[in-house]
């Protein structure tokens, strides 16, 4: 019973994550948020499916690399910028139209911003997680 | 909320103690809905009494459930803290009174922010254009404070289980 309604749930909870994060620019919300409610998300999963499954479908692989991507994203953004001919962080060059520009960088800014907080949550919840149980393969 | 903080202090039991928290996270989003600012309420909610709720309770599963009885009594902490409070209160006297337009923050770049985020960036949220557009650099050092936060629990923890093969393998 309660994996039938996690299952239902969670694509719910993947896809309201997904409303937070790009409809930030017009409500509450935004990266930090969307993030947190990702890493909910597959949290969620390993508590109902267990840690093995959670890792199976979120690999530990796929998590680290979260974890350096994000930040990368954010400061490639603002490497773009340079790149573009201005300076560091700056979103008007990144289109024709400077308003444009800015809404394409905080939208890669924002992305950034997400993908490193999940990232980070889901490993430290791995972490804890996979230590009790002594686990041998969790590395 | 006071009420949660005397109880949070007064229990042994942790278990309760991380509920205890998880309400008082919840009711702090409240409240931050009452000031009208949905999005640090909504960073509350998700993070004080979701995702911290969770890492203690793992955090919990590791160790014993109660809490261990002190050895000495806490007189000196409870000196300093009492100070360090009455210091803060005495602190806030001086502040502007709540939501006063004249204060120093409502008047320096927030005016500017308000009147010309959305002409300059196209984002109804001011928020999010501020954190984004205005602030990009203390967002990118944030995002790395998190990146360096999340790097080194993966370093320790590792560490600890490498030695801890070695060990067995002995």
């Amino acid at each position: 019973m309660l994996r039938v309604i996690a299952k239902l749930f969670i694509p719910f909870m993947l896809l309201f994550a997904l409303y937070v994060q790009f409809h930030g620019e017009l409500g509450p919300g935004g990266g930090f948020q969307a993030g947190v409610i990702i890493a909910a998300a597959v949290v969620f999963y390993a508590l109902i499916f267990g840690l093995p499954a959670a890792r199976g479908l979120v690999p530990d692989a796929a998590v680290e690399s979260m974890v350096a991507g994000g930040v990368l994203i954010f400061a490639g953004v603002g490497v773009a910028g340079l790149l573009l001919g201005g300076n560091y962080l700056d979103y008007f060059v990144l289109d024709r139209d400077p308003v444009h520009g800015q809404e394409r960088g905080i939208f890669w800014v924002e992305i950034g911003v997400a993908v490193t907080v999940s990232g980070v949550m889901i490993k430290i919840f791995y972490m804890f997680a996979g230590r009790g149980g002594g686990d041998p393969e969790d590395a | 909320m006071a009420v949660l903080v005397i109880a949070i202090a007064a229990r042994r039991n942790l278990f309760s103690v991380v509920m205890l928290a998880s309400i008082y996270s919840f009711l702090m989003a409240t409240v931050l809905v009452g000031l009208d600012a949905v999005d640090v309420a909504m960073t509350e909610a998700a993070v004080g009494a979701g995702i911290s709720t969770i890492l203690l309770l793992a955090a919990l599963h590791l160790t014993k459930g109660e809490e261990a009885k002190t050895i000495h009594r806490p007189w000196i902490p409870l000196v300093i803290s009492t100070a360090v409070a009455a210091a803060l209160v005495y602190g806030s006297l001086g502040l502007p009174a709540f939501s006063d337009p004249q204060a120093p923050i409502h008047t320096h770049v927030v005016p500017r922010y308000l009147d010309q985020a959305v002409k300059e960036t196209g984002v109804p949220n001011v928020v999010t254009a501020v954190l984004a557009s205005y602030r990009g650099y203390d967002t990118l050092g944030e995002t790395t404070v998190v990146f360096t936060a999340g790097t080194g629990v993966i370093v320790l923890l590792r560490l600890r289980r490498r030695a801890q093969q070695k060990r067995e393998a002995k």
